[in-house]
């Protein structure tokens, strides 16, 4: 497998057929047609930044097409990723509905790539990771990875502008991979639980993988929140996961 | 985790921002959740900002929350030492 690839800024149709922006890596070299899947990346609340992008890139790094929209694009076209955040927390942040439209239309720019097999997973960090459970419980997926996403599973104080997703979730369409920290608060041990019941209940496919010594954000690497072990094994788990659902 | 809640204020004032530029600000955006720049999980991020300026019309600050408790005190402890009439 060659370790070259290609990474640059495109134009996708998201929700509402809005154009925004999304940053694209795929591996380069001589590759038979219909033969790679994809995987969507959600970037977290602060924004479409360096770590994330980074994150597109491994992933083509491991042969997938990847990539990740600007889910702030609208309100702040062109700015620097942090004053993006800023804008769009300011305006109230991204809702439920156009993250699902913005990772659609993600998906299907991927699935129109000569080189796809069809074949598209959603992966997501932090807030991200409960938007790549939201987009797995609304849109055809084949995988779906939520790497320590708040507020899927458990109560959501009255003063935060979104809910929990207990009542969309047995509308998951994808096998779901997660990862989590032991010393994590939001998600707590009892929401992962509570996560994992209600899919034991509802007969869906998930893998969960806890570690101890880890806590919220343990894959961010420039982060004191940092676990090497964990995002290792992380990793691992992620390549693996991928290997079995998106060949 | 990210913990979504915003709090805004209209504001009235100037800050010194991008480019060592003076600019007008008309809003403030405060926010307990993940830093870009501080060494925590988690600081009192505050947006100083102009929108209408655009997006990078701003002045951010990430504070842990024993500073930003002591600003805050320091901001009250300020202002009570003026006479009122000069706080209009």
């Amino acid at each position: 497998m060659s370790d070259t690839l290609s990474a640059r800024t495109v134009a996708i149709a998201g929700a509402e057929d809005d154009e925004i922006e999304a940053y694209l890596a795929r591996p380069e070299g001589e590759q038979d047609a219909a033969s790679r899947g994809g995987v969507v990346v959600i970037h977290h609340m602060p924004g479409y930044d360096r770590a994330t992008k980074e994150m597109v890139r491994r992933f083509a790094e491991l042969g997938y097409d990847a990539i990740c929209p600007n889910l702030y694009h609208r309100e702040a076209p062109g700015a620097a990723p942090d004053d993006a955040a800023a804008v769009a927390r300011a305006q109230g942040g991204v809702p439920d509905e156009r993250l699902v439209g913005d990772v659609e239309g993600a998906a299907a720019y991927l699935r129109a790539l000569d080189t796809s097999n069809g074949r598209v997973a959603a992966i997501g960090h932090c807030s991200g990771g409960r938007h790549a459970v939201l987009a797995a419980c609304h849109l055809d997926l084949q995988a779906a990875v939520d790497c320590y996403g708040a507020f899927v599973t458990g109560e959501v104080p009255p003063e935060r502008p979104i809910t929990n997703l207990v009542d969309q979730l047995p509308n998951l369409s994808s096998p779901l991979l997660g990862l989590f920290g032991n010393d994590d608060v939001h998600p707590s041990i009892a929401e992962v639980d509570e996560l994992e019941q209600i899919l034991q209940g509802q007969g869906s496919a998930y893998e969960f993988h806890r570690y101890d010594d880890a806590g919220h954000a343990f894959f961010a690497v420039d982060r004191p929140s940092y676990r090497v072990a964990a995002a290792n094994d992380g990793w691992e788990r992620i390549a693996a996961f991928f290997v079995t659902h998106l060949a | 985790m990210c913990t979504y809640t915003t709090e805004t204020a209209p504001m009235d004032g100037s800050a010194k921002g991008p480019g060592s530029a003076w600019f007008h600000v008309t809003d403030a955006t405060v926010y307990f959740d993940h830093p870009v720049h501080a060494l925590a999980d988690h600081t009192l991020n505050i947006d100083l900002a102009d929108p209408a300026k655009g997006p990078g019309a701003r002045v951010a600050l990430e504070l842990s929350a024993t500073s930003a408790r002591d600003l805050v005190a320091a901001i009250e402890a300020a202002l009570a030492t003026v006479p009122q009439d000069l706080l209009t």
